[in-house]
Formats: structure tokens, C-alpha cells, sequence
């Protein structure tokens, strides 16, 4: 196989991960609630995980890991977004928001983590 | 119409694309000159204050073109920052108090680079927006 510079591994995956953020945001949209954002920063943490502890290879984890999940997952999108809430009066929604968004990434990965161990003994 | 509409749906995928192989590049290249959530930290904070000014600019003045924020910030910016390797490195630290410091200080930084932003924009509005 041609050994691929970094660049164009992380970024053919970063643009995919970018689209398939853009896709998910225009599909799974709350009234007032951002929830686009939060499908994509979990489940982006899932597969993040799974790729981290099944020990996949460098180009793999470049591919996969740092472009498409790295880009799928957006940190400015979420902190936008909650800065926007509290703007609204939404103070509550707003705090719930980052809780939400930690803890469903956070077991996500933990998810990813035994669902590894399970598959991989 | 419906070839314009196509035209159009293609146009913003490739604005998309381009936005996010630049963006996750300069992220890994950010990650390899500061490793670990320090470089993570860096991308969140600068990409949530540019990702500020460029939005409420378009709340309050309205200059950039769609075009422009379409590439910008849904594909640069927001490849560029990351939620995923965030949440990570956290599982991946040794203390849970440097667990509880990363989200915290994460997070700080993360609004106050948004509200930064918004200031800017404000001032390049020349205070006569909202």
C-alpha cells in the first residue's frame, strides 16, 4: 500500500466528518433545544472510543479517529449554542445543555470502552 | 429549479468539505505542536471566539455573505474545534481532579471565547445592531 501523508488523512476524513455533521444538524433539529449538536458529540465520542481502545492502526486513527470524529464532534458549535440559550432566558436549558453534552460523551466513550472489551476479550 | 437546487446542494457540500479538511488539519497540525488537551484546548477556545464573531456579525450587520459563513463556520471552525478528543483526553487523565480542571476550564474559556466574539462583532456592527 502507498503510505498516505497525515494531511490527506485527516482531512478526506475531516471533510466526511464535516458533511455528515452538516447532514445530522439539518435532519435532527430541537424547537429551542440544540440537539443536533449533542447527537453529533455523542455518537462522535462512541466511535472516537471504539477506534482508541480496539488499538486500531496510525492511518486508522488519522482517518477515522482525528479527521471524522474530530470534525462529526464541534466544541464551538456547542459553546455557541449554549451562550445563545442563556441569551433567550434559557438558563436552565443552557446549564442542561453542557451537563448533557458531557455526560452522554462521557458514557459514550465509556460504552465504547466495554463494548471493546466485550468484542475483543 | 430542481438543477439550480442540485447546483446549490453541491455547491454547499464542497464549501463544507473544503471547510472541514482544512479545519481538522490545522487541528492535527495544533495537536502535534501542543500535544495533549492543552493543544485540544487551544482549537476549542480560538475556534469558539472566531466561531462568536462570525455568527453574531451575522446577527447584528449581516457583511459576510452566506457563502462565506457557510465555509467558515460550518465547515472550518467547527472541524476545527472538537467535543470528541475532548471528552477523551478527560477519561484519559490520571486525576479526577484534572478530569474535573480540563471540563471546567474547557468550558470557561469556551463561552468566554464566544461572548469575546460577540463584543468584536458589536463593535465592527458599530453598535447599531439589536
Amino acid at each position: 500500500m502507498i503510505p498516505l501523508d497525515p494531511a490527506y488523512l485527516v482531512g478526506t476524513g475531516g471533510a466526511l466528518g464535516a458533511l455528515c455533521r452538516t447532514y445530522v444538524g439539518r435532519h435532527v433539529e430541537g424547537e429551542t433545544y440544540p440537539l443536533g449538536t449533542l447527537a453529533v458529540n455523542v455518537l462522535g465520542s462512541f466511535v472516537l472510543g471504539l477506534v482508541t481502545f480496539a488499538g486500531a492502526g496510525e492511518e486508522i486513527v488519522l482517518l477515522l479517529g482525528t479527521g471524522a470524529c474530530g470534525s462529526f464532534t464541534t466544541f464551538s458549535s456547542f459553546s455557541f449554542e449554549t451562550v445563545r440559550l442563556v441569551e433567550q432566558g434559557e438558563s436552565a436549558a443552557a446549564a442542561a445543555n453542557g451537563a448533557v453534552n458531557l455526560v452522554g460523551s462521557l458514557a459514550a466513550i465509556g460504552v465504547a470502552w466495554l463494548a471493546v472489551r466485550i468484542v475483543l476479550g | 429549479m430542481h438543477d439550480t437546487r442540485l447546483l446549490r446542494t453541491i455547491e454547499a457540500a464542497t464549501l463544507i468539505g473544503i471547510g472541514g479538511f482544512a479545519g481538522s488539519n490545522l487541528r492535527y497540525l495544533v495537536a502535534r505542536v501542543i500535544p495533549g488537551p492543552g493543544g485540544t484546548l487551544a482549537v476549542n477556545v480560538v475556534g469558539s471566539f472566531v466561531l462568536g464573531f462570525v455568527l453574531y456579525e451575522a446577527i447584528y450587520a449581516g457583511v459576510l455573505a452566506e457563502r462565506t459563513r457557510v465555509v467558515v463556520a460550518t465547515g472550518f471552525l467547527s472541524s476545527l474545534t472538537t467535543y470528541s478528543t475532548f471528552a477523551l483526553q478527560t477519561t484519559l487523565l490520571a486525576e479526577p481532579v484534572w478530569m474535573v480542571a480540563n471540563v471546567l476550564v474547557t468550558y470557561c474559556l469556551g463561552f468566554a471565547g464566544v461572548l469575546a466574539g460577540r463584543s468584536l462583532a458589536r463593535r465592527v456592527d458599530g453598535g447599531t445592531g439589536e
